[in-house]
């Protein structure tokens, strides 16, 4: 299968991918990894005019510490962050998310930035994100200004980037003490995509009641959910298996999941509710042991 | 944009090429169809089967999802690089003595995924052996002697770093 043809141009810097943007505006994608956009190209699902391949610009790629955040380029590969040392220190449940992605072969070449920016519904980092409470940097010709995570995914394969924006990087708060992570994922068999996941940041108090919570679930809408029904009932309460059950129990409250071939829209609700329990329930033991 | 293609050069198996190439030419096909190389296969071409994975710049990628034009200015292998004249590679070995297969489709992109682990993992167990393959699929075998094989190799070469 061959893509439609189309003008290629590789951009040096995101300045010249910016220019090349503002030039050919919505008749022309950006190409980073291509692990989403090749094969919908291929497909013919998406035949843009001009595509900028912006997957050799330097210093987009790593991942550094900056103040009390951690900022994740955004052509960073799957496979860097799932093996980080940071990552898995500081947010174990980004790096679960990471590594479960595709094949391995896929976490070798496909982008965080690239995964945020197409916001596939069956994908897993924006759920993660937005449990992370995550914020994205995106340069336009104008400037550059921080998308927080909540609103940022407005619908499939929607953000609230502009045309003529370029996603650069990833930003997650670095937890404070007696704070967790954990991402949970039920895997469709063939393709790996996302059928429900959950992911959990959750921070104890001094006498180890949940201080504060943030859950988000992937697989019941165009994009990743907050669970807040969940989040709510865990609020002030101790991290007991029973608060953290009866909590997880509402994880699906105020969504609407669709029937597809795979699962019904109340196996998908279902799911969720056993998938935010364990992603909680890790997050919780984890925020015990820092 | 231009119709006669864009100049890439890329080092494949220690040979530096230089070619012009269409955007929208897949890094597979320029492999097989510009170089040659026909060692790397093309299976489901949807990027499932790992029956097209090379190595690019050192990392395991499947090739029918890459444009030959993002491989302007990078080393590859395939796996006709693995071999040094007749010796087969310590992997190649292994696939053979424990029979890793049954029709040989799959088996380069098996090879040159299994080479990637021992890279990055000299000991695996079995059940990390297994998940390195989650990308590479046979139709015949079953896995059994697929893993065998990459066990056998693992134990020949000691732990010892797999160098291509």
């Amino acid at each position: 299968m061959f893509p439609a043809s189309f003008g290629y141009f590789a951009a040096r810097s995101v300045e010249e991918a910016l220019d090349l943007l503002t030039k050919h505006g919505e008749d022309a994608k950006l190409l980073a990894g291509g692990h989403s956009l090749i094969p919908a190209m291929k497909l013919r699902l998406a035949s843009p005019r001009y595509l900028i391949d912006i997957g050799r610009v330097p210093n987009l790629r790593g991942i550094r510490v900056d103040g009390d955040t951690l900022a994740i380029g955004a052509l960073t590969v799957h496979a860097d962050v799932a093996s980080s040392d940071l990552v898995r220190r500081h947010l174990p449940g980004l790096a679960e998310a990471a590594s479960v992605i595709g094949d391995v072969q896929v976490r070798n070449r496909g982008t965080i930035g690239g995964s945020v920016a197409h916001a596939d519904p069956g994908a897993d980092f924006p759920v993660i994100l937005m449990a992370l409470n995550a914020s994205f940097t995106a340069v336009s010709p104008s400037g550059s200004r921080t998308l927080p995570v909540d609103g940022f995914f407005v619908d499939f394969f929607t953000t609230v980037l502009k045309p003529n924006e370029v996603l650069t990087e990833i930003r997650a708060p670095l937890p404070p003490a007696g704070t967790g992570t954990a991402y949970h994922k039920m895997p469709h068999p063939a393709s790996g995509y996302v059928v429900v996941s959950a992911g959990a940041l959750i921070s104890r108090d001094a006498s180890g009641n949940c201080a504060s919570a943030r859950v988000a679930i992937g697989g019941l809408a165009s994009g990743p959910l907050r669970a807040q029904a969940t989040e709510a009932a865990l609020r002030g309460k101790p991290l007991t298996a029973k608060n953290i059950a009866a909590a997880a129990a509402q994880a699906a409250e105020g969504s609407d999941p669709v029937d597809d071939v795979y699962a019904s829209a109340e196996y998908k609700r279902h799911m969720a509710t056993v998938l935010v329990r364990r992603a909680v329930e890790q997050a919780s033991e984890r925020a015990s042991k820092k | 944009m231009s119709d006669e293609g864009i100049k890439i050069g890329v080092t494949v198996n220690g040979v530096k090429r230089e070619a012009a190439v269409e955007p929208r030419e897949l890094l597979v096909y320029f492999l097989r169809e510009q170089l040659g190389l026909t060692g790397t296969h093309v299976g489901c071409d949807t990027s499932q089967c790992g029956a097209c994975t090379i190595h690019l710049n050192g990392c395991a990628v499947k090739s029918c999802t890459i444009l030959a034009v993002q491989a302007d200015g990078a080393e590859i292998v395939t796996i006709e690089g693995l071999a040094r004249g007749d010796a087969l590679h310590p992997m190649q070995e292994g696939f053979r003595e424990k029979h890793g297969l049954q029709c040989g489709y799959c088996t380069p992109g098996m090879i040159m995924t299994a080479v990637y682990l021992l890279k990055t993992n000299p000991n695996p167990t079995e059940d990390e052996i297994k998940r390195a393959l989650e990308g590479n699929l046979c139709r015949c075998t079953g896995y059994v002697n697929i893993v065998e094989a990459i066990k056998w190799t693992a134990q020949k070469i000691g732990g010892d770093r797999v160098s291509r």
